[in-house]
């Protein structure tokens, strides 16, 4: 029996050794060095490289904090990140985007930023943008890098057509917008593909520019839905090219922005409006001379204002290094990075230095157009509403397919946004 | 009673079988073709089955941009450590399952089949947190554990059915002629259960080849991540994706399995109890 007991010792103690020796937790180093995750998103390769040589960059000059990079990805970031949260093993450093953070905001997993910022980041940063990161009073990340929705277009049919080519100064609206996609359609071509996989944000974000609100909060501070003139532009405008002008291919509706491409540099599409930096995407797999220019997005009553959820840093609150950890992202964000940044990511960046930098502001693939839009983006309009992931599943995105396909008319999905998404507002506002 | 068909209802049989293989093949095929075909033919409005310039540019990327052979490398690890420890285990608990039927062996069955129903969600927060205890997070040993327990229930499912395959009559005969019950477990019941062991050993390694979301949680650094969780660092936000080195890097990814299967799949269908006992 004591044999027995003694091999069973000396197994779990082998055992024991042989994961303690394959664990990874804890560097175990006493050098006093701090040491910093930082997880980034970056997944394009120029801005993986700008990312890792900004690490880089900052361990040589900061010896006695180390960043560490950690790569992230977008498809799974929220649930990761929350079961690193419930865990306490989140990084540092959170990369994400404005609108996920609110549910880590309000469930006291992210650091509030107010006291931790340095004058610098916050001056360079307008208000709005900081507003994207606003919850409830607190500040629980840095926006810095976003981008507008524009239209990419088939240069040879735009000039062929004869229409007015529209200018941040001089953009087309609503109304001209949907004129001009009459006349740009043609024998096998439509004037626009509005790629409406997840039409929610898009309805939303471009609402904005025809004074759509929709999400209106009360004196109570509670948030009720409500439908006013301005929010039926941008949906009625796309219904109608779709139905009633067919200058809308229909087809493109259950599409995602990259799949629309191959119809645009085929001719099968004069435009399609996308996130600024589907540029890059343009870039590398248009056809041979392929001519193609950036238009900023139609006007309304409220100009070119449209909703825009920036990327963000965000430090964890149970971080023990909270300064240090905010140093580096001051440090990440100085406006000469922050413009390296948005170059790697072919985006726009929110800091007012760098977005003065003159290599944004050139013609070429469309950065003067995307940068002469920054000052009129706003934050989007739900993504600080609670309850507005479930009201977009399960209310506003069938709502708004049945009625961009022609299945259901203006009054259906006025009852439906409105009836149905105050229901389950009400739930997260007891 | 005969069991031959007409003529033309073979035919017609291997008709729809080859319209299934073709429907089954479509997704790995088209994955091919994009892995081969360069940037301007991914955004072609009329893609061709065979690239028109193939080209290895993606895979080029696909290796440059990401560390793919460390991350191959760490599935295999984990994968191929995970089938073994989960039939290792399984095996003796089919057997006695499959041979003592009990109120315990019934619940247990039960058991097993309950598990199957948790969503992933419901068990990753536990989970990391007793591998938090353990000091396995961030550790290939930790999701090994993870992926055994996960592979475990179906694994033993599987291969109670195996072990009722095997009739009793030969163990019994053995034991006639005079064999210990170790012998009997070692030189008849074992290679008679071998196709079932391979082919739960494969199930256990395909599902710890393929699993992300447990990696994605698990795996801190980038030294430790497996090929799942680097594939997703092809894509962007709002379905934004490389294309070309993703398709690349998901052939790839693909290449084991496959081969895998080429190598043990005689040993899976041998049918090697044709004839062990007379009717």
């Amino acid at each position: 029996m004591r044999a027995l007991v003694r091999t069973a010792a000396a197994a779990a103690t082998a055992l024991a050794l042989l994961l303690t020796g394959c664990g990874g937790g804890g560097d175990g180093r006493a050098d006093g060095k701090i040491r910093i995750r930082f997880q980034s998103l970056a997944w394009q390769k120029e801005s993986v490289d700008i990312n890792k040589q900004l690490v880089k960059e900052w361990n040589a000059s900061h010896p006695d904090v180390e960043v560490q990079y950690v790569q992230g990805s977008w498809d799974s970031v929220h649930d990761q990140l929350l079961t690193s949260f419930e865990g306490d093993e989140a990084p540092d450093v959170i990369h994400d985007a404005s609108d996920d953070l609110a549910d880590f905001a309000y469930g006291g997993y992210l650091a509030d930023l107010r006291t931790l910022l340095p004058d610098r980041l916050t001056a360079d940063i307008p208000p709005q943008s900081w507003q994207t990161a606003t919850f409830d009073g607190g500040v629980y990340g840095v926006p810095f890098l976003q981008e507008p929705r524009v239209l990419i277009a088939n240069t040879k049919i735009l000039k062929a057509s004869g229409v007015r080519i529209p200018t941040a100064e001089r953009p087309w609206s609503w109304p001209e917008f949907r004129q001009v996609t009459k006349k740009l359609t043609g024998k096998g071509r439509y004037g626009i593909a509005w790629p409406l996989k997840e039409p929610v944000s898009v309805t939303l974000n471009l609402g904005l520019s025809a004074g759509g609100e929709l999400f209106h909060r009360g004196a109570d501070g509670k948030v009720t839905l409500a439908m006013g003139e301005g929010d039926q532009v941008v949906p009625g405008t796309i219904h109608d090219q779709v139905n009633t002008d067919h200058s809308a291919a229909r087809t493109a509706l259950g599409m995602g922005g990259g799949d629309t491409l191959p119809g645009l540099f085929g001719g099968k599409y004069a435009m399609v409006p996308l996130g600024f930096s589907y540029r890059q995407q343009v870039v590398e797999q248009a056809p041979k001379g392929f001519e193609w220019t950036v238009l900023p997005a139609p006007a309304g009553s409220e100009g070119l204002a449209q909703g825009v959820s920036p990327q963000t840093l965000s430090v964890a609150e149970d971080s023990p290094h909270k300064k240090e950890a905010v140093a580096f992202i001051d440090f990440l964000l100085r406006p000469a990075n922050m413009v390296r940044l948005a170059k790697g990511d072919w985006m726009l960046p929110t800091g007012t230095a760098a977005l003065a930098d003159p290599s944004l502001h050139t013609a070429e693939r469309g950065w003067a157009t995307g940068a002469a839009l920054a000052t009129a983006l706003r934050s989007a309009p739900a993504q600080s509403v609670r309850g507005y992931p479930e009201w977009k599943d399960k209310v506003a995105t069938p709502a708004l397919q049945e009625y961009y396909s022609g299945a259901i008319d203006a009054d259906e999905l006025r009852k439906r946004l409105m009836e149905d998404g105050n229901r389950v507002l009400a739930r997260y506002q007891r | 009673m005969s069991l031959r068909t007409s003529r033309p209802a073979r035919a017609g049989q291997y008709a729809a079988l080859l319209c299934y293989l073709v429907f089954l093949a479509f997704p790995f095929l088209w994955l091919i073709s994009t892995a081969f075909k360069p940037a301007p033919e991914l955004g072609s409005l009329h893609p061709t089955w065979i690239p028109e310039n193939p080209t290895l540019d993606n895979f080029r990327q696909a290796f440059d941009e990401q560390p793919l052979l460390r991350a191959a490398g760490n599935s295999l690890i984990a994968a191929l450590s995970a089938g073994v420890i989960a039939v290792v285990i399984a095996t003796p608990m089919a057997y006695v399952m499959a041979r003592h039927r009990s109120r315990l062996s019934t619940a247990a069955t039960g058991w097993v089949v309950v598990s199957q129903a948790f969503p992933f969600v419901l068990l990753i927060i536990p989970l990391f947190l007793v591998l938090k205890y353990l000091h396995l997070i961030n550790s290939l040993w930790g999701l090994i554990m993870v992926y055994v327990v996960w592979s475990l229930p179906f694994a033993l499912w599987m291969l109670v059915g195996y072990v009722r395959a095997v009739p009793p009559e030969l163990e019994e005969a053995a034991a006639v002629d005079g064999a210990d019950r170790l012998r009997i477990l070692v030189s008849v019941t074992a290679p008679l259960l071998a196709p079932g062991i391979v082919a739960t050993a494969l199930f256990a390694f395909i599902t710890a080849w393929n699993e992300f979301f447990f990696a994605l949680v698990l795996l801190k650094t980038p030294e430790k991540q497996t090929l799942p969780v680097v594939l997703t660092h092809f894509l962007g936000a709002e379905g934004a994706s490389d294309l070309g080195p993703l398709a690349a890097a998901a052939f790839l990814a693909t290449l084991p399995s496959l081969v895998l299967f080429a190598v043990i799949q005689r040993r899976i269908t041998g049918g090697m109890l044709a004839g062990a006992v007379k009717s």
